[in-house]
This record gives C-alpha cells, sequence and structure tokens, in this order.
C-alpha cells in the first residue's frame, strides 16, 4: 500500500504501458486474450484515480508552489543537464487526470469490436494513454514535452491505420500541424532553460515552477519583447491541439477519420491538452504578457464559438457536426481563461472537464450508428426514434448536454464563463453568447433529421444499441447529468488552484 | 610532447590491427578460389573487432603526439577512432547479407572497407597537414572503388567517376589552402600553425586558406554546397556502402574538422564562442548560414525522393547541417553536441540501411514501393526502420530527439535564434519524407507478396541498432559524459 500510495501518479502513468508491453509479448491470434488484458491495463488507474478523488487535500492551491503539490515524486533523470522526474498533481490537473483514466478506459471497452490487427491497436492505444497521462502529472517541462510527443506516435498510427477512407491524409496532417506546434515549444522551453536559475541550485533547471518564479528569470527574460515571443511560442504549440482558429483545419479532418474510440480520446482528452498548458504553463510563467494579450484571446475564443458553430450547421456528415461542436466548446474555456476572473477560469477548467465527458457520448454515439448503417450522413436517416428508442434516447441526452440544457453540466459550465468574462469584454461576450442560439440549432436540426419524421424504410431493421455501447455510455451521461445538477465535487476539487492561478496572473503590473 | 618514432608503435596497435587484416585479405583473395567462402567476411569481422577493442583500451592521455608529431593520442581521437570502428563492423556484418555483393569477390570489397578504417584512424588523429592531407586520400581513394564496385551497374560506374572528379578537385583546392599556411608560418604542425595565426598575420592569406580548406572538409562531409556528388554516390553504391559513407567518413570528416579548426582558428581558452579570423569575416555567422542551407537543401530536395536509398542519402546531407549547428561557435560544448549526435546517429542511421538491406534482398530494388505493408510481412524489420525514421526525425522517446535538443540548445545558449528555428522548421519537413515510408509499411497493402524471412543473425543486429536508439532516448547520462570527457581532452 505504501508503495501505490507514494508512486501513485507513476502507476497511473506506466501501468497501461506495462499493459501494451504486455499484449506484445501474448502469442497471436489470441485476440479475446488481448482485450481482457488491455481492459484490465486501462481499469487499474481507475480505481488508483478515485484513491486521489478521496484523499487530494481541496484546501491548498499548488500552481506554482512546490510544497503544496499532491502526490509528488521528484527524482533526478539527467543529472548533467538538471533533467528531473518531477510529477505532482494540484487542481488544475486533478480533474483532467481523473478524466483520462476514466475516458481511456471506456475506450477500450468501446474498441471491443475492432478485429483487424487488435494487438498493436491495443498497444497503441495504452501507449497512448501513458502519455496523455503523463502530460497530466509532469512537472519537470523536459518531461512534460517528452510525454506530449509521446503522444504523437501512436495518434498517427491508430488515425493512419485504423481509420476511415481518407486516414493516411488525416494521419499525416495530424502529426504535421502537431509537431509544428511542438518544435516551437521545444524551442520555448530551451530558451528558457538558459535564461533561468534553480535558486536551491545556482543551474539551470527544466523546473515548471521555478519559472514560474519572475525572480529566477535573467535580465535577457525580462524584455518584454522577449517574452512576447516566447509567450507566442508556447501560445501556438498550445493553440493548435485545442484547436484554435486559425489552427483548427487538422481537427475535422482527424476526428472524421479516426475510428470511434481515437475520436473519442482525441476530442475528450488530447483538445483539452492545449488549454491545460496554456493553464500550467504559459500563464503563471508569463502573466505580464498574459494580461496584455487577453483580448486577442478572449476574440479568438469568441471566433472559434461562433465560427466552429456555423461550421457544424453546414455539416451533412454527422461526426464532422461533432468534431465542429468541439471546436465550438473549446471556444468557451479560451474566453473564460482570457477574462482573468476566477468564476472565467473556473468555468473554463469546468468545460474542460464537462465537454471531455459530454464529446466523448457524442463520438461514442455516432460510432453505433456508423457501425450500423456504414454511413453517417444526417440527411440519409430519417425516423429512426420509432425504430431505435433507446439509443434515441442517449442521443438526445447527448445532445441536450452538448447544447447546454440547464440541468447538464455543460450548461454550468458555459454559465460559469459567460459570468465571469461578461464584465471584462462585454461586446466579445455578447457575440459569443449568439454562438449558443446557433449551437442549439444545429444540434435540434440535426436531431430532427434524424430522429424525428418519416422512417427511412432503409432502416426500418436497425439494430438497436447493445449493452456493450450502454455500458460505455452510462456513465459518462450519469456524472453529466449530476454535475449538472450538483457541480460542486468538481468544483471544489479545481476552485482553490483557479483562484491561485487568477492571482498569480493579476498579481504583475 | 611528442614521442618518436620507435617509442609510438605501442600506442599504435588498432591501426596495426587493421594493416594486419588487410595483408591478410590479400593472401586470402590471392589464395582464394572459392569466392564465396566465408573466410574473408571472418576475418574483416575479427579485424575490425580487434581494432575496436585496441581503440576502446587505449589510454586516453592528454594529447600525446605520436611520431614525431604527425599524430596526436588523445580521448578525441579514441573516441572517433571507436566510432568509426563500430560503423565498419556494423557494416561489414550488413555486407555479409547483402544481395549485390554475395557473387562478387568478398576479399577485394573487405580490403577497401578497412582501408576507409584505416584512413579513417590517422584522419581522426592527424596534427600535421600532410598526415592529414594523406589520411583523406586513404579514406576517399577506397571510397571510390567501393562506389563503384558493382561493375556491370551504370549507377554505379556513375557514381565512382563522379566520386572521384569532386574529390579529387576538394582535394586540390583544399591542398593548396594548405601550401598557403604552411607559407605563412612555415610549419605542417596545426597547433604551431594556430599559434602562429593568433599572434597575427596578414588576415587575407589566412583568409583565402581557411575558405580552402573549408572546401575540402565540406566535400568530406557532405555540406552545401559541397554535397552535389553525394546524392548520385549515395544511389549508385552497393546498400552497405551507401550506409558506410553515410556515417564513417562523415564522422571522421567531423572529427578532422572540428579539430583543425578549433586548433588553427578558434581563440584562445577564456574566449570560449570567438574565432581568431573575426576580424575579418564574420565566421560564425557564414558557417550558422551553410548549417541552415545544408539541413534545408537536404530535406527540401529528399521530399521528392521515390528511392530509399537516395531519399536517405539527402536526409544524411541534413543530418550533417544539423550537426553544424554545434561547430558554428566552435566551444566546448557545442563540440561536445556534435560528438552525441554522431554516436546516435550512427545507430540510427545504420539501422535504417540495415533494414534497406533486408528489404532490398528480397526484391531486388529499393524504392519506397518495395516497402509497402512490410508491417505485416517482416514486422520486426518495419517496426524497427519506423523507431530509425522516428528517431532521425528527432521525436522522442528516441535517441535522435535527444541529439537534437543538444545541438539547439548550444544555438540557443549562444544567441543564435533563427538558426534554431530554421533547424526545428527543418525538423517538421523531414518528418514528412520519413513518414512516407513509415505509411506505405503500415498503412498500405503489400505489392510483393509473401512473408520476408529475417534470419537470426540480423535479427540480433537489428536489436543491437534498436536498443541504444531506444536507451539513449530515455537514459543518456553515461553517453553526454563519453562525449563531454573526449572532448575535454581535445580542448585542454
Amino acid at each position: 500500500m505504501d508503495f501505490i500510495n507514494s508512486h501513485i501518479l507513476s502507476l497511473m502513468t506506466f501501468l497501461p504501458l506495462a499493459g501494451a508491453a504486455v499484449i506484445l509479448m501474448l502469442p497471436g491470434g489470441r485476440d479475446e486474450l488481448v482485450k481482457t488484458v488491455a481492459a484490465v491495463a486501462s481499469f487499474l488507474p481507475v480505481p488508483l484515480a478515485v484513491q486521489l478523488w478521496f484523499t487530494y487535500d481541496r484546501s491548498v492551491a499548488g500552481v506554482n508552489v512546490a510544497s503544496q503539490f499532491q502526490f509528488v515524486e521528484h527524482t533526478r533523470w539527467i543529472p548533467s543537464i538538471n533533467v528531473e522526474y518531477f510529477l505532482g498533481a494540484d487542481g488544475i490537473s486533478m480533474p483532467m487526470i481523473i478524466l483520462t483514466a476514466i475516458i481511456s478506459f471506456l475506450a477500450v471497452i468501446g474498441s471491443w469490436n475492432i478485429e483487424k490487427q487488435i494487438k498493436g491497436y491495443m498497444a497503441l492505444l495504452l501507449l497512448l494513454e501513458t502519455g496523455m497521462m503523463g502530460v497530466f502529472c509532469a512537472l519537470d517541462f523536459f518531461l512534460f514535452y517528452v510525454f506530449w510527443e509521446v503522444m504523437l506516435l501512436p495518434m498517427y498510427f491508430l488515425i493512419g491505420i485504423w481509420g476511415g477512407p481518407r486516414r493516411e491524409y488525416a494521419a499525416i496532417k495530424f502529426f504535421l500541424y502537431t509537431l509544428l506546434g511542438s518544435v516551437l515549444m521545444l524551442l520555448v522551453m530551451l530558451a528558457l532553460y538558459f535564461n533561468t536559475t534553480d535558486p536551491e541550485t545556482g543551474g539551470h533547471t527544466f523546473n515548471m515552477l521555478h519559472y514560474m518564479q519572475q525572480s529566477t528569470h535573467n535580465e535577457w527574460l525580462r524584455g518584454f519583447d522577449i517574452r512576447i515571443l516566447m509567450f507566442l511560442g508556447l501560445f501556438i504549440g498550445f493553440a493548435i491541439k485545442v484547436p484554435l482558429f486559425p489552427f483548427h483545419t487538422w481537427l475535422p479532418d482527424a476526428h472524421v477519420e479516426a475510428p470511434t474510440a481515437i475520436s473519442v480520446i482525441l476530442a475528450g482528452i488530447l483538445l483539452k491538452m492545449g488549454t491545460y498548458g496554456l493553464m500550467r504553463i504559459s500563464f503563471p510563467m508569463f502573466p505580464d504578457v498574459t494580461k496584455w494579450f487577453v483580448i486577442p484571446m478572449a476574440v479568438l475564443g469568441a471566433i472559434n464559438i461562433v465560427y466552429g458553430a456555423l461550421c457544424a450547421m453546414a455539416q451533412s456528415d454527422l461526426k464532422k457536426l461533432v468534431a465542429y461542436s468541439s471546436v465550438s466548446h473549446m471556444g468557451f474555456c479560451l474566453l473564460g481563461m482570457a477574462a482573468l476572473t476566477p468564476a472565467g477560469m473556473v468555468g473554463a477548467a469546468f468545460q474542460m472537464f464537462s465537454h471531455g465527458m459530454i464529446t466523448a457520448m457524442l463520438f461514442f454515439l455516432v460510432g453505433v450508428v456508423y457501425d450500423r448503417a456504414h454511413h453517417r450522413d444526417i440527411d440519409g436517416f430519417g425516423g429512426l426514434g420509432a425504430v431505435v428508442p433507446v439509443y434515441t434516447f442517449y442521443i438526445t441526452v447527448a445532445f441536450f448536454a452538448s447544447l447546454g440544457l440547464p440541468g447538464f453540466s455543460g450548461f454550468v459550465a458555459e454559465a460559469m464563463v459567460f459570468i465571469g468574462s461578461f464584465d471584462v469584454f462585454r461586446t466579445i461576450v455578447m457575440i459569443s453568447a449568439s454562438g449558443i442560439i446557433i449551437v442549439a440549432a444545429f444540434h435540434l436540426w440535426a436531431l430532427q433529421r434524424v430522429f424525428l419524421g418519416p422512417l427511412n424504410p432503409k432502416y426500418a431493421q436497425l439494430e438497436e444499441i447493445n449493452a456493450r455501447e450502454m455500458f460505455c455510455l452510462s456513465p459518462l451521461a450519469l456524472m453529466t447529468l449530476l454535475l449538472g445538477v450538483y457541480p460542486m465535487p468538481v468544483l471544489n476539487l479545481m476552485n482553490a488552484s483557479l483562484v491561485r492561478l487568477v492571482d498569480v496572473v493579476n498579481m504583475v503590473i | 610532447m611528442s614521442l618518436g618514432n620507435l617509442a609510438s608503435l605501442p600506442y599504435f596497435l588498432p591501426e596495426f590491427a587493421v594493416t594486419a587484416t588487410i595483408l591478410l585479405l590479400i593472401v586470402v583473395h590471392v589464395a582464394g578460389r572459392n569466392r564465396r567462402s566465408p573466410a574473408a567476411a571472418l576475418l574483416a569481422m575479427v579485424g575490425t573487432g580487434s581494432a575496436l577493442f585496441f581503440a576502446w583500451m587505449t589510454p586516453a592521455g592528454a594529447g600525446t603526439g605520436l611520431f614525431e608529431g604527425m599524430v596526436v593520442l588523445d580521448g578525441f581521437a579514441v573516441f572517433f577512432k571507436v566510432l568509426t570502428a563500430l560503423a565498419t563492423l556494423i557494416v561489414v556484418f550488413m555486407s555479409i547479407d547483402c544481395y549485390e555483393l554475395t557473387d562478387k569477390s568478398q576479399a577485394e570489397y573487405y580490403i577497401f572497407l578497412l582501408s576507409v578504417l584505416l584512413g579513417m584512424f590517422l584522419l581522426s588523429s592527424a596534427s600535421d597537414i600532410v598526415m592529414l592531407y594523406l589520411a583523406l586520400e586513404l579514406v576517399s581513394i577506397p571510397s571510390y572503388l567501393l562506389a563503384g564496385y558493382l561493375k556491370g551497374k551504370d549507377l554505379s560506374n556513375e557514381a565512382s567517376t563522379k566520386y572521384v572528379v569532386y574529390g579529387a578537385t576538394a582535394s586540390g583546392v583544399m591542398i593548396y589552402g594548405f601550401s598557403l599556411l604552411y607559407g605563412m608560418t612555415g610549419s605542417t604542425q596545426i597547433s604551431v600553425i594556430g599559434n602562429a595565426l593568433a599572434s597575427g598575420t596578414s588576415a587575407l592569406p589566412a583568409l583565402l586558406a581557411a575558405v580552402m580548406v573549408t572546401v575540402g572538409f565540406g566535400y568530406k562531409i557532405a555540406a552545401v554546397p559541397f554535397h552535389m556528388w553525394s546524392p548520385d554516390v549515395y544511389e549508385g553504391a552497393p546498400i552497405p556502402v551507401t550506409a558506410f559513407l553515410s556515417v564513417g567518413p562523415k564522422a571522421a570528416g567531423f572529427a578532422i574538422l572540428v579539430r583543425f579548426f578549433y586548433t588553427v582558428f578558434a581563440s584562445p581558452e577564456g574566449a570560449e564562442g570567438m574565432w581568431k579570423l573575426s576580424s575579418s569575416v564574420d565566421w560564425p555567422f557564414l558557417f550558422a548560414v551553410l548549417s541552415a542551407v545544408t539541413m534545408t537543401v537536404g530535406n527540401l530536395v529528399a521530399i521528392n525522393q521515390s528511392n530509399v536509398k537516395r531519399l536517405l542519402a539527402y536526409s544524411s546531407i541534413a543530418h550533417a547541417g544539423y550537426m553544424m549547428m554545434g561547430f558554428v561557435l566552435l566551444t566546448s560544448v557545442g563540440l561536445k553536441a556534435i560528438l552525441f549526435y554522431l554516436i546516435v546517429y550512427l545507430f540510427m542511421n545504420l539501422g535504417a540501411f540495415y533494414v534497406v538491406v533486408l528489404v532490398a534482398n528480397g526484391s531486388r530494388s529499393e524504392e519506397i514501393s518495395d516497402f509497402s505493408g512490410l508491417g505485416t510481412r517482416a514486422p520486426l524489420a518495419a517496426v524497427s526502420l519506423a523507431v530509425f525514421l522516428f528517431a532521425l526525425t528527432g521525436i522522442p522517446p528516441f535517441s535522435g530527439f535527444i541529439g537534437k535538443v543538444y545541438l539547439f540548445a548550444e544555438v540557443i545558449n549562444r544567441g543564435v535564434y533563427w538558426l534554431a528555428l530554421v533547424a526545428a522548421l527543418n525538423s517538421v519537413v523531414s518528418l514528412y519524407y520519413y513518414a512516407r515510408i513509415v505509411k506505405v509499411m503500415f498503412l498500405e497493402e503489400p505489392v510483393h507478396t509473401g512473408e520476408l524471412t529475417v534470419a537470426f543473425v540480423p535479427r540480433v543486429m537489428l536489436a543491437i541498432l534498436v536498443v541504444p536508439t531506444l536507451l539513449f532516448g530515455v537514459y543518456w547520462e553515461p553517453v553526454i559524459r563519453i562525449a563531454e570527457s573526449s572532448v575535454r581532452l581535445l580542448t585542454n
């Protein structure tokens, strides 16, 4: 038990990797065994996440204070350049760690019907989980970067081998886009390394928390022009991941071509890494530039909301519609963060968590219908509500949650974002609010075209949603609903940290 | 301090091992009726192996001159001897399996290969410009023969001819530069030349000499604009030779480039990152431009290649460009980054070529389409190649990433930000063409049917090359220490 408690984050990060190694060593042809091992390896982090949930002390903030991080593991890795193996959790990372554990497990269950090269698929999926979990736990920039990049490889293959018809194009586009963002981040990381000093040892450091103490920065790094460049380098890297307009064009391709479970992970977790990076790295390291950059960020957020919603409305492919709705929803995160108020910041973080669940549901649901009908053309269905009532129930819940109906977690998040940012930039918020109407419009319109109206006789025999699929959807639907009615458990989890984050950014100038 | 001829002999064991093996191989060649006898390969293996062993065991004192100062024995030289011997050993293994070489005289081939190795040993330790020139020619001339080893193949003949013409021109220009240096300083010892230049001489001849010497070395490491020979040579030569040329002589070229410029043109200690000749020309900027152009041209041209050998040739030009980043400011940190990169480059580049040999053995050609569906035909080889290619791209957790981090770190630390940016963007470009090979391997259906069986020895060799590529990406402290101590012994 002691070992588990003192290495809980490492275990959550590397158990899936161990599972991947076991899978690769299994003999060929044992597909059921492969799936079982994958399910176990991805399930193990879930009880650990529960353990985190119950033992996490919600009263301390973390953010830039090393002593307030919890479940910390800190050892030297490469002493000659002071790279450290430094993991820890605070209120910013906790919801993301929990979300990653849940969604990854559900994604493995959701992949049960994959038949092609299941061994490679599951191994890559578990490797992907290790990368994602590592990103949310790492507090050393070098370590963070390694995890950040480790995700690219499995993602490339998962889209490229198991994806839809245009998978090759989508996979390489995703890879090139994100690598472009990452190399900029790498340059900024190295520049930070050489222009900061570790207050304890006097040497250079990759410790993120040291970067957040402005006193560790040298003269060169205090120049505002330089800081703007560094901030922008990081911002582009994160914006590509979010993805923010105009860096979003990889997203529809990747989401549409990826197999169902991978779309779930892409939208449910990967996109959050962009906004997480901004909160964890950009904001506290460059608070002065952040303040200088709030208007552009808010504008970009508003563009995402409105433009993403308009694009979604124009789609005839159900999966593409869901993909663009992600673009729209991630805009709320940025808008809330840019406001630099506690309500806005908490709203943004809650939106990350809530959208992770809702969009995961949506992609699962699209996958369900695609598996049966082998197309996703919105106009190609009609009247399905009468044939598959249970499925219709689930998708209605998911769509209502996604469009921000009160009673679901999405509403709470979006409301908090608007409350937090309204006083700061009124015009932008009012424009963004119009996005809500468009979001509602395209959801309801799609719902109407697919499930209402006269029944398309082609689908009179459509198979109802099965138990395994409901197993993936029910926990998500339940959590969305619970958090919509009573969001306090998750809000409490992150509140202290986000309030500190806002203070950190606002204290300067 | 330099030892006399007799006293130097005990320190010359690696070279003796290679020379003895060459002589034995000649005997085998003359006596051997059966051309396909494995004796030659075995002999080459043992000889290279023992040279590697002796090089590794050499006590690396701080700069002992041997043979009245013709060569020097320091940690830097030892480093490159070990590196080049290791590369040669791997290439010998590669050559055994290669279909292109099986019906040729094996002994002859290994004689040339080991002659190049001997040349590389001397080149990495030469401390006199006459010795340097001889060593360079000893590397070059057998290389011409190796490039043209497939006599019946037009491309191979073209490769050899091109190589000779370019090589002769470059070495002619270089020796003209040497003669200028000798005329100015009256010595052939590079340390004496360095001191004489430091005490101030006319700038113009020194500048001219530096440019001409740069041409010679630039040709050896295939830096743009002296790279024109390399794609054709790399495409025409047998695959193991291409692999060898892209690692061995390139590393030796870097060794002499670093040693020569560091001794002759770098400022005395205390002023790290400055060049002696900085008054007349902005050398760091010049080399930064050379580095940027080399990597950009290499990567951009590689995009359009359909032949994997040629693609890897251009990629190796790009990698020379990356490595030159460490050279721009002539600091010990930068040199350390180059050495580290050479170590990881050895494994990942030879590894990539090794898989090309295995695939080409089945299909008798090495077009990208020959690799399609390799993921199902030969999973182990395909996964290994993917690892090597992503390592070459510089993606964690593979060793190439760490190598690039050190190179980027050096230029960023010295404030040459634009070069770091160019290099970073180049990495993204390189992903595009490396991923093309990965794509056909895993995402496309096989053109050739049937499984590609990989025998036991190649499997072991692949493992030997893959493991360091993975391991040095996760834990590289010992490797960087080796690089560091090798550089320290040069700079003292």
